[in-house]
């Protein structure tokens, strides 16, 4: 993706954009060659928070790995948390007893629910509103009280354990959740009347910022992105893993492929994700929280993948066992990254300001992408 | 089941590259039928010492072109193809026309065979399947096409790959450091890494 302008009669300059930027949202560069105020061409620059996840996947021992996973992306910890568990248990082989997949669900969730709570407040910032922000962060405030009181933290939750979950849900935590549910049933008209609806944001999303569904396809990008080009995919459905199949939700698709489109598709998932947590903490059995697991894993020898639906698409946790306690080779693959690979196709020819609103409609968390 | 015409066809890949290598034959056949055998003896005597375990006689080198189909319980995919590195592409070619999207590429290196492996992982967006496509390089010289002309995607995924295990994509256009810094001269994935 080398720079190369043939026109030479198009006078162009380089815009760098970021790595320190509000816009991006983390350390994130794009090199931008422009002409005037519209984008040949793009390319983004990554690497400023690389960590080498998968070596300290490699040089440590499952169990020690796990605080890892969830710090790829702060903002839906707990989906990788739980990526990361269930390719371990597939791995070992080990069945996880049925309330802690209630409580996953119910957490899982939550979790994704703050996390588009946050995404809606920072991408209308992006586009200039302010005070949507601090609604969302009210809202999402609640969410991370009820997560702290289980969980012990506020952001970064490592709370799902092999073979289940570190400690069990009180009734005050089940009746939390369903009072947080109610509420934001009453808040997310208040949301539609005040940004979905909102003239303003119609024309700067409306028919801009185009990702076809052939697109997604050929980057790989997944969820909210793919779900706004039309294509109904989600990992929850397609390939139902933990309890998810014994829950009544839908998947929320728009076929426009523009900004707006990703933008409504998070707004529904909120309240899907609200309709799952609801039965869930209906139909929550009684139980252990936590299967006998052996301290020290020893996988037998093998290649297992595991993917779940984070709060931005598809985390894929590859694990290559060797027969020891620590993996051979761990791969992370992580949604975010193909979701952005498709940035620089998809941005030539837009007004700045228009990519930097796809952009935000990508919902990018840098550490996830950087590994 | 789309799951079937894809492993068939990639069966059908795997067994005309088989083909069309016994019919060069003459002396390159034999000697690279040689070589494979030296290989997988010496390979086998280190897993032997490694895991002290006694492998399977019967048992192919590793990277041998095969296709298996795996249980998707225990494993998380269904097709498990290990093709010829030449065939990468012809392979995700297969996979694009029947409508799988790329997941993602990576390697994993394994200095006991003196190979390095290749991973592809494709999924179709309808129907429950995974295809995993995987071809061995020699570790000395790792290098094998590029699937990035085919797939889009598969250009950052392969410049993660070389960043990390130092494979060679020919034809990549732009095979330059991604995660790492832009003058890095070490692939930290590699088993012998120090840093």
């Amino acid at each position: 993706m080398s720079v190369t302008v043939t026109d030479p009669n198009l006078e162009t300059f380089v815009l760098n954009l970021g790595p320190q930027h509000p816009a991006t949202h983390g350390v994130l560069r794009v090199k931008l060659v422009m002409d005037g105020e519209y984008i040949v061409s793009a390319e983004p620059v990554l690497g400023y928070i690389h960590r080498m996840q998968e070596k300290m996947g490699e040089n440590r021992t499952y169990a020690q790995f796990l605080p890892n996973p969830p710090r790829l992306d702060y903002l839906s910890a707990l989906s990788y948390n739980l990526g990361y568990v269930m390719a371990v248990e597939r791995a070992a082989g080990i069945e996880v007893p049925e309330r802690a997949e209630y409580i996953r669900v119910i957490c899982t969730e939550l979790n994704r629910v703050a996390s588009h709570l946050l995404w809606h407040g920072a991408f209308i910032l992006d586009l200039g509103g302010f005070t949507p922000l601090l609604y969302a962060f009210d809202d999402r405030e609640q969410i991370l009280d009820l997560l702290e009181s289980v969980t012990g933290a506020r952001l970064t939750y490592c709370y799902f354990r092999f073979g289940g979950v570190y400690n069990d849900v009180d009734d005050d935590f089940l009746a939390g959740a369903k009072a947080f549910v109610k509420r934001m049933r009453e808040r997310l008209p208040m949301y539609h009347d005040l940004v979905t609806n909102n003239i303003i944001l119609i024309k700067r999303l409306k028919d801009i910022g185009f990702i076809s569904a052939e697109m997604c396809r050929k980057y790989g990008a997944t969820g909210p992105v793919l779900r706004g080009s039309g294509v109904a995919y989600d990992v929850r459905k397609a390939e139902p893993y933990s309890v998810y199949s014994e829950f009544d939700f839908d998947i929320p698709s728009y076929p426009e492929g523009d900004s707006y489109a990703r933008y409504r598709v998070r707004m529904d998932e909120i309240a899907e994700s609200l309709r799952i947590i609801e039965q869930a903490c209906d139909k929550i059995p009684d139980g252990p929280v936590r299967a006998k697991v052996p301290k020290t894993l020893k996988p037998p020898p093998g290649d297992y993948y595991h993917a779940v639906e984070a709060a931005r698409g598809e985390f894929g946790v590859r694990i290559v066992s060797d027969g020891t306690t620590k993996a051979y080779r761990m791969k992370l693959r992580s949604p975010s990254y193909s979701n952005l690979s498709l940035f620089g196709e998809a941005c030539e020819g837009m007004l700045l300001a228009d990519a930097l609103a796809l952009m935000g409609s990508l919902d990018l968390v840098i550490p996830e992408i950087d590994r | 089941m789309i799951c079937d015409t894809v492993a068939q066809e990639l069966e059908e890949l795997i067994a005309a590259a088989a083909a069309e290598e016994e019919a060069a034959g003459g002396e390159a056949g034999a000697e690279a039928a040689d070589e494979a055998v030296a290989g997988g003896g010496a390979e086998a005597g280190a897993q032997g010492e490694a895991a002290g375990e006694g492998e399977e006689a019967a048992a192919p080198p590793p990277g041998t072109p095969m296709l298996r189909r795996t249980e998707y319980r225990s494993t998380g995919y269904h097709v498990d193809a290990t093709v010829a590195p030449a065939q990468v592409a012809e392979a995700a070619a297969i996979l694009d026309r029947h409508q799988f999207f790329i997941e993602t590429i990576t390697g994993v290196d394994w200095p006991a065979d003196r190979q390095m492996e290749v991973v592809y992982d494709f999924k179709h967006r309808e129907e429950l399947c995974r295809v995993v496509i995987r071809a061995r390089v020699d570790r000395d010289d790792p290098r094998l096409p590029t699937i990035s002309h085919v797939f889009p995607g598969a250009n950052w995924h392969e410049r993660e790959t070389h960043d990390f295990f130092g494979i060679v994509f020919d034809g990549h256009p732009y095979l330059e450091p991604l995660l790492l810094p832009e003058d890095a001269d070490f692939h930290p994935l590699r088993k012998d890494f120090s840093p």
